[in-house]
């Protein structure tokens, strides 16, 4: 018996969503540990894991690492380093929600880059199930920004 | 200013992060996703990921850097050295966007970036350059050229540090060499013009490191050899440079001085000199607006921090040293070592770095971002380190030195160890004072000594 990689990014999913910092799970000669990615050591902070800058070194102020080997779910990856914008101007209605349909080349979100406006396409055909990143916040490269359940 | 932003990768990172960790001034360092999990990145108190591993993507990319600093709350820039550290775009961006930019003006880098201006600038401040000529035709340039005389240097406006440079031995050859180094620079640097140079044959490379509060008071740090080159790229930097009468170099810095007061200089500079070994003249080359690559030994012989003195300029406080304060001890060479492979004509050797042992002997500093494990990746420069040995004179700094290299195991990639051990070990190199045609000789006489390699 083993873990699929589904089953990994769903503890990963639940540590992020609760208020542990840590999980250590063994099982049948498995041995798997999940840290938050910014979670300062042993400490029982209930707040969202914000990169932190300064004071005690934090051992990496990076999102946490991507584990998608689902074939299933697709990951919108920041195309720049910008500001992610989920609405195409203040105030309007955002591009897309949790459980919205996408297509290949639907616009799912702006990253400014000073004053330059790039569109992020969903990349991939289902239902937006998840947004990982709030409105107005630094993207860096490469980060994820939302995940996409693909569907046909 | 609370904190920086660093616009860099490599060794200049980390020495760049350890002076602002001693000023208590936090870092964010802009990476590409090659260098995600570099030493730095782990140094870094901060870590943004600007693009990817192609410098056009991430390490060049003006906007990209500006905004991340702007979004991190960064108050400063530091460039580093090489990649946008001479783009004037940058300072200027910065300026519009009330951030720092720890350097000098935008309108000081576009002065000494252009070379033509540069040399005009020089002369108007008394600094003699090489006899040489602008060229805007054909006509114009083989007249110039019978006045300078065979052999001469075509060079590119926008280029420096031995790039955009062609040697004409026949006056003959002089519009095709033209042609050619003119469709080269447009290509480059996005700028045709090209001048004329005499070829100095004989030429020592000296350097005079300066500081300015740009207001106009400047000081030096005094001089460095950096003669050691192979097709222009420095290898190995000394200073005080060996056999340099005390009247030469004073000369040389009163020059550098002059230049650098002219522009109202801000922030650490080099002022690049060529000094004619046959006939006992020098010439100004060029001046490099940012931190270089061999700062360190100056630092060994003044005991002044360079970064710590251009974050302090660039914060407001202007000079804080006089040129009283500054007293020149000692002897200090430093070695770059490399990811290149000497056997096959120094070729990059970039790969994963299973072990290293860095030297940590009395009197040597080591700055590098290679530790066991760490990637070499093939998108940039094969500085892997720099090791630097101070002495009370220079037998004793060379005795160092190559204690140093020789204790020094690189494992996973090839490098230039053998290669620096053999300039040290060299009698030429041993008794100082050589020109920049060092090297050419050294593997000249390398190949002539190494018997014929036997096959089977």
């Amino acid at each position: 018996m083993s873990l699929t990689a589904a089953e990994v990014a769903e503890l990963m999913r639940l540590v992020e969503q609760s208020s542990f910092d840590e999980l250590t799970l063994e099982m049948n000669g498995i041995k798997l540990s999940l840290r938050r990615g910014s979670a300062p050591e042993s400490s029982s902070n209930q707040a969202a894991p914000v990169p932190t800058i300064g004071g005690a070194k934090t051992p990496d102020a990076r999102p946490p690492p991507s584990v998608t080997a689902d074939p299933n779910v697709h990951e919108v990856a920041s195309p720049l380093l910008g500001t992610f914008y989920r609405a195409p101007k203040p105030g309007a209605p955002p591009f897309v929600e949790v459980g919205a349909q996408v297509e290949v080349d639907s616009v799912v979100a702006i990253i400014e880059v000073m004053k330059l406006m790039n569109t992020v396409r969903a990349g991939a055909r289902g239902t937006v199930t998840e947004i990982l990143i709030a409105d107005g916040q630094l993207a860096e490269y490469g980060e994820t920004l939302m995940r996409v359940r693909k569907s046909g | 200013m609370r904190r920086v932003l660093i616009a860099n990768r490599g060794e200049i990172a980390a020495r760049i992060i350890r002076t602002c960790r001693e000023l208590h001034i936090e870092t964010v360092l802009a990476t590409s996703a090659a260098d995600r999990d570099s030493l730095p990145a782990r140094l870094a108190d901060r870590t943004v990921c600007i693009g990817p591993p192609r410098p056009s993507e991430s390490y060049l990319k003006i906007d990209t850097i500006v905004h991340a600093a702007l979004a991190t709350k960064s108050d400063a820039i530091h460039p580093g050295y090489g990649f946008l550290s001479e783009r004037a775009a940058l300072a200027s961006l910065c300026e519009a966007e009330g951030l720092i930019f720890i350097g000098p003006t935008a309108a000081q880098i576009a002065a000494v970036g252009d070379k033509l201006r540069a040399r005009s600038e020089a002369q108007a401040a008394n600094v003699p350059v090489v006899p040489g000529s602008a060229v805007t035709s054909a006509d114009e340039a083989m007249a110039a050229a019978r006045v300078i005389g065979v052999p001469m240097l075509v060079k590119a406006v926008g280029g420096g540090g031995g790039r955009g440079m062609k040697r004409v031995d026949r006056l003959e050859d002089l519009a095709a060499s033209l042609e050619l180094a003119a469709a080269e620079a447009g290509a480059a640097f996005g700028d045709a013009r090209v001048y004329l140079e005499r070829f100095i044959a004989s030429g020592r490379h000296v350097e005079v490191q300066v500081l300015g509060d740009g207001h106009g008071r400047v000081i030096h740090l005094g001089e460095r050899d950096c003669s050691v080159q192979r097709r222009y790229q420095k290898l190995v930097e000394e200073s005080p440079a060996p056999g340099l009468s005390a009247a030469r170099c004073q000369a040389l810095q009163e020059a550098a001085l002059r230049f650098a007061a002219r522009l109202s200089y801000r922030s650490a500079g080099t002022v690049e000199f060529l000094v004619d070994c046959e006939r006992d003249a020098f010439y100004f080359l060029e001046m490099n607006a940012r931190i270089q690559v061999e700062h360190p030994v100056t630092e060994a012989v003044t005991g002044v921090d360079l970064i710590a003195e251009q974050i302090a300029i660039a914060d407001g406080a202007g000079l804080r040293l006089a040129q009283s304060d500054i007293h020149t001890r000692g002897c200090a060479i430093e070695c770059r070592v490399n990811a290149e492979d000497p056997a096959n004509d120094f070729r990059p050797s970039p790969g994963l770095v299973h072990e290293v042992a860095w030297p940590s002997q009395e009197g040597i500093r080591v700055d590098t971002h290679i530790a066991s494990g760490s990637t070499v990746p093939p998108f940039y420069d094969s500085l892997l380190a720099k090791i630097i040995a101070y002495g009370p004179d220079r037998a004793s700094a060379l005795a160092r030195l190559r204690r140093a290299i020789a204790s020094t195991r690189v494992d996973g990639v090839r490098t230039n160890l053998s290669f620096l051990e053999a300039v040290l070990s060299d009698r030429e190199f041993q008794a100082g004072g050589f020109d920049t045609g060092f090297v050419a000789r050294l593997l000249e006489r390398r190949a002539a000594t190494t018997e014929p390699a036997h096959n089977g």
